[in-house]
């Protein structure tokens, strides 16, 4: 029997609310941008969670797959994304975001 | 031939094209045959259509103007008497004074620019008089005074002139204004602004006389810019500051007779605008006297033609504000022949004194200039209206009029008649009798002009002294009334201006005037002639009244300070207040609150990395928010 | 409420790891730390994915972030030698806010999706659609271009990386 006949979809709101806020929380709270890019990670995951859990719960295949491209999208975003930072720490030795303020209006 | 009438005014205009823009590449010589061989064109036109016209009006349409609602208005000519007689004035003693200007600038180093304005100027002129209605008249009347600001300015270098120049136009301006309300008036009342169109109008509806005296009263304004009367005089004697051909053309002969034209078109309506007549009467008689009384006094030889020329106007509108209508373009006509001759004999004396203008200085000139102190001479006895000259004639016509009309004007007339005689043979005695008063260096450059400035004032002598016989009355038909007399057809309804019959009135009043300005000239005779009189050469000694006078009466010194202080005063204090104050203030705070804005706004671009997610944090929130409730 | 089964239990677990972890990756002090604590994350929600019968995405779940992704933060990590402490924290008027952000966020998104439930209340049919070969099928069937397409984004992704990754010449 699968899980989602037994356990009510709103638990799996819950879960996936509490992982999102979670997420949310990170990146506000860290300075270090390898923190955060993990913390967006997390976000991402709670998403495809919950869309795995409605997929289930309306026997829709789409969502599953909809899940695949949102990890594909994932692993190119990280990989952008470090080297992105890879190249801010060559410019200024640190990850600290607070300090890259240049663009200051 | 009169449908090629529309050929007149174009042709001294492709001559003000032509030398305008090409002046520079163009020779002396070709300039001088181009500027005056357009005018004389235009004179043979006008003469051609003289000799065709028999009395008849015609409209000769060139293209269509303004087409707005009910008001049409084309560039159309009227062609009629009172149009040909101004034509051929104009172009006339323009083709003449352009003729004596190839002599007079020869020096000049910007000739060409002379003679381009001066064929402007003809443009403008003839556009004025042929119009057929008011809105081609208002364009040639603001031309000319265009054109009168940048003759008057010509030599440019010298600040002074400049601002007589100024002083011209914006004096002119101020009637125009009057003049400009009075055509906005007439349109209101006819609904259209064609002459034929008006008069019909106000030969229909003669019983509105309220309006039609205030429109009267509004042209007339407009007429006292232009033709110098009171109280917008003052411009006159400060434009003898332009070469003489200039204050010949334009201030003797046609610019300022453009008011007199105006009233006497407008004949209709002020026949039906009794007031309005009356205080033309009382304008120009005032005007007359003050300005024969200012030029008693005067020592520079064209200001005294200047006041001269400002009193017979005064003479012209106190004809035309009694009824005579054809007496008044009769005194245009003998005043632009005997007043272009005065100024252009002036020029020459001017010329041979090597530009000395003060009289006092002058004397005995007559053996050395012969031929200008004859044609002077014809000239002075012409405008003190002595028989059988031509100022005679038409002075005395507009004296019988005023005489049937108010007594009263005939006197005064008469006293500015013997005080006109007085100064102008004053002037006479004092520049070509007695002995030499200059110096030594211009007695040694005295000289006779060259023919191209003689030729022109023995013409104008044959014509001052002749052209009294156009007017004889009853002698001869009179046959300048004959010719006139249908263009003011609608007008003589009401008023009779035909002239008296020779009549033991009119006999004695004719006598009396003769006899008046006789005296005048014995006087003047006793004083300069045989006591040589020589005018003080200092102010000192005279007496307090004769130096109000010489002062021409304080006149523009009080309209300093009466208009143009408290006008300086409200722009000085205009500027502060509002402009400063409030204006700019608003302008400024509008810029500033931009500012202040642009500032705030700024604030959110802080650069901070974690900032800007926890402002999309909030903003995802707030979207989620609204979406929930 | 009468009978606890078994599935519920190890939903509760699993969820109790995944927040767990994902807590203590927030606050944890070493980089190093957190990344491992991510791993264990991941673990947990692969494990949810296997208890929704969706076979096929637990197993690319695993393969793809624990296994590469993470491990490409971990190269960056020791490349860099990130492995300090970081020096200072945020002030604490920001901890708080960011605090309150996320439980806003949490306390709006429960209300948001609470209401999803009662709409169409089906039974849930058909469990195999997790299934590889069910989910192949739908995949290269219905959506087959975005498939290709993401390929594309793979090779933009790569040139992209490797181009910024260079060292410059200077």
């Amino acid at each position: 029997m699968s899980a989602i006949q037994i356990i009510p979809l709103n638990w799996y709101v819950t879960l996936s609310a509490i992982l999102f806020a979670l997420g949310v929380l990170g990146v506000l709270y860290r300075r270090n941008a390898i923190i955060i890019l993990m913390c967006i990670e997390l976000m991402l995951n709670a998403v495809t969670l919950l869309l795995v859990a409605f997929s289930a719960h309306h026997s829709d295949p789409t969502a599953q797959v909809f899940v695949f491209f949102i990890m594909a999208v994932a692993a190119a975003e990280v990989a952008v994304g470090l080297a992105i930072l890879m190249m801010i720490y060559r410019n200024t030795k640190s990850i600290d975001i607070d300090i890259l303020n240049k663009l200051k209006g | 031939m009169i449908q090629l009438a529309w050929l007149i005014p174009i042709l001294p205009l492709i001559g003000f094209l032509v030398i305008g823009l090409g002046g520079k590449k163009l020779s002396k010589k070709l300039v001088s045959f181009i500027g005056c061989g357009t005018v004389l064109g235009a004179f043979i036109l006008s003469a051609t259509i003289f000799f065709q016209l028999n009395g008849s009006s015609t409209v000769v349409k060139l293209a269509d103007w303004i087409n707005v609602g009910k008001l049409n208005v084309g560039f159309s000519f009227l062609i009629d008497p009172l149009a040909v007689v101004f034509m051929l004035i104009i172009t006339g003693v323009g083709f003449l004074i352009h003729v004596y200007s190839i002599g007079y600038m020869k020096d000049d180093e910007k000739y060409d620019r002379f003679f381009a304005y001066l064929n402007l100027f003809i443009f403008f002129m003839l556009f004025l008089v042929m119009g057929d209605n008011y809105i081609v008249m208002f364009v040639g009347w603001e031309g000319v005074g265009l054109c009168s600001y940048l003759l008057i300015g010509f030599w440019f270098k010298n600040t002074e002139y400049n601002n007589a120049a100024k002083k011209a136009f914006i004096v002119n301006r101020i009637g125009d204004l009057g003049f400009l309300l009075g055509i906005i008036l007439i349109y209101v009342t006819s609904n259209s602004l064609n002459f034929d169109a008006v008069f019909l109008h106000v030969h229909n509806n003669a019983s509105n006389k309220e309006i039609y005296n205030l429109i009267g009263i509004l042209l007339f304004i407009g007429a006292c810019g232009k033709s110098a009367q009171i109280p917008l005089y003052t411009w006159l004697p400060d434009a003898m500051a332009g070469p003489t051909p200039v204050s010949a053309l334009i201030h003797a002969a046609t610019m300022v007779t453009a008011g007199v034209y105006m009233i006497a078109r407008s004949a209709v309506i002020f026949v039906n605008a009794p007031i309005a007549s009356e205080v033309i009467a009382i304008v120009g008689v005032s005007t007359a006297l003050l300005a024969a009384t200012i030029g008693l006094f005067q020592n520079d030889i064209k200001k005294v033609l200047a006041y001269s020329t400002v009193s017979q106007l005064g003479y012209m509108f106190l004809g035309l504000g009694v009824g005579a209508f054809t007496g008044g373009v009769f005194h245009v006509m003998t005043h632009a022949f005997f007043k272009a001759l005065l100024f252009l004999g002036a020029g020459s004396v001017i010329h041979a004194m090597s530009g000395e203008q003060d009289i006092r200085k002058m004397g005995g000139l007559k053996k050395a200039l012969p031929i200008t102190h004859i044609t002077f001479l014809i000239a002075t006895i012409a405008i003190s209206g002595i028989p059988p000259f031509s100022g005679f004639f038409s002075k005395d016509e507009i004296l019988a009029h005023a005489y049937n009309h108010n007594k009263i004007y005939w006197m005064l007339g008469i006293i500015g008649s013997m005080l006109t005689a007085f100064y102008m043979f004053r002037l006479y005695f004092l520049t070509f009798h007695g002995g030499f008063r200059g110096t030594g260096e211009q007695k040694h450059h005295l000289h006779e002009s060259p023919k191209s400035m003689t030729i022109p004032l023995v013409v104008l002598a044959v014509l001052a002294a002749g052209a009294g016989l156009l007017g004889i009355p009853n002698v001869h038909q009179h046959l300048f009334h004959e010719f006139l007399h249908p263009a003011f057809k609608s007008a003589s309804v009401w008023i009779d201006d035909a002239p008296k019959h020779f009549s033991m009135d009119e006999g004695r009043l004719m006598f009396l005037a003769v006899l008046a300005a006789s005296a005048a000239i014995y006087t003047a005779w006793l004083l300069y002639k045989k006591n040589n009189l020589v005018p003080i050469q200092n102010e000192i000694a005279i007496s307090k009244f004769q130096k109000i006078v010489a002062r021409k009466y304080y006149v523009d010194e009080f309209y300093d300070a009466a208009i143009r202080k408290p006008i300086d005063w409200i722009s000085e204090k205009s500027y502060m207040f509002i402009e400063l104050r409030i204006i700019d203030a608003l302008v400024n705070a509008l810029g500033n609150v931009v500012k202040w804005a642009a500032g705030l706004f700024r604030l959110a671009q802080s650069g901070s990395v974690g900032f800007y997610m926890f402002a999309m944090t909030i903003a995802v929130l707030a979207m989620l928010f609204v979406k929930l409730f | 409420m009468t009978h606890i089964t078994i599935t519920q239990i190890m939903f509760c677990v699993l969820s109790l790891i995944a927040i767990t972890s994902a807590a203590l990756l927030i606050f944890s002090k070493s980089p190093i730390h957190s990344v491992l604590y991510l791993i264990v994350t991941f673990f947990a929600i692969a494990g949810h994915y296997i208890l929704l019968n969706a076979q096929f995405l637990a197993v690319v779940h695993v393969i793809v972030y624990a296994g590469a992704i993470m491990v490409l933060f971990l190269f960056v990590i020791m490349m860099l030698n990130l492995n300090k402490e970081t020096e200072t924290h945020k002030p604490m008027w920001i901890q708080l806010m960011a605090v309150l952000a996320g439980g806003a966020m949490l306390v709006t998104l429960v209300g948001v999706l609470k209401g999803a439930e009662q709409m169409n209340l089906k039974q849930a049919n058909d469990v195999n659609i997790g299934l590889v070969n069910n989910l192949g099928l739908v995949l290269f069937n219905d959506f087959l271009v975005p498939f290709e397409l993401s390929s594309i984004l793979f090779l933009a992704a790569m040139v992209g990386s490797v181009m910024l990754g260079k060292k410059t010449i200077s």
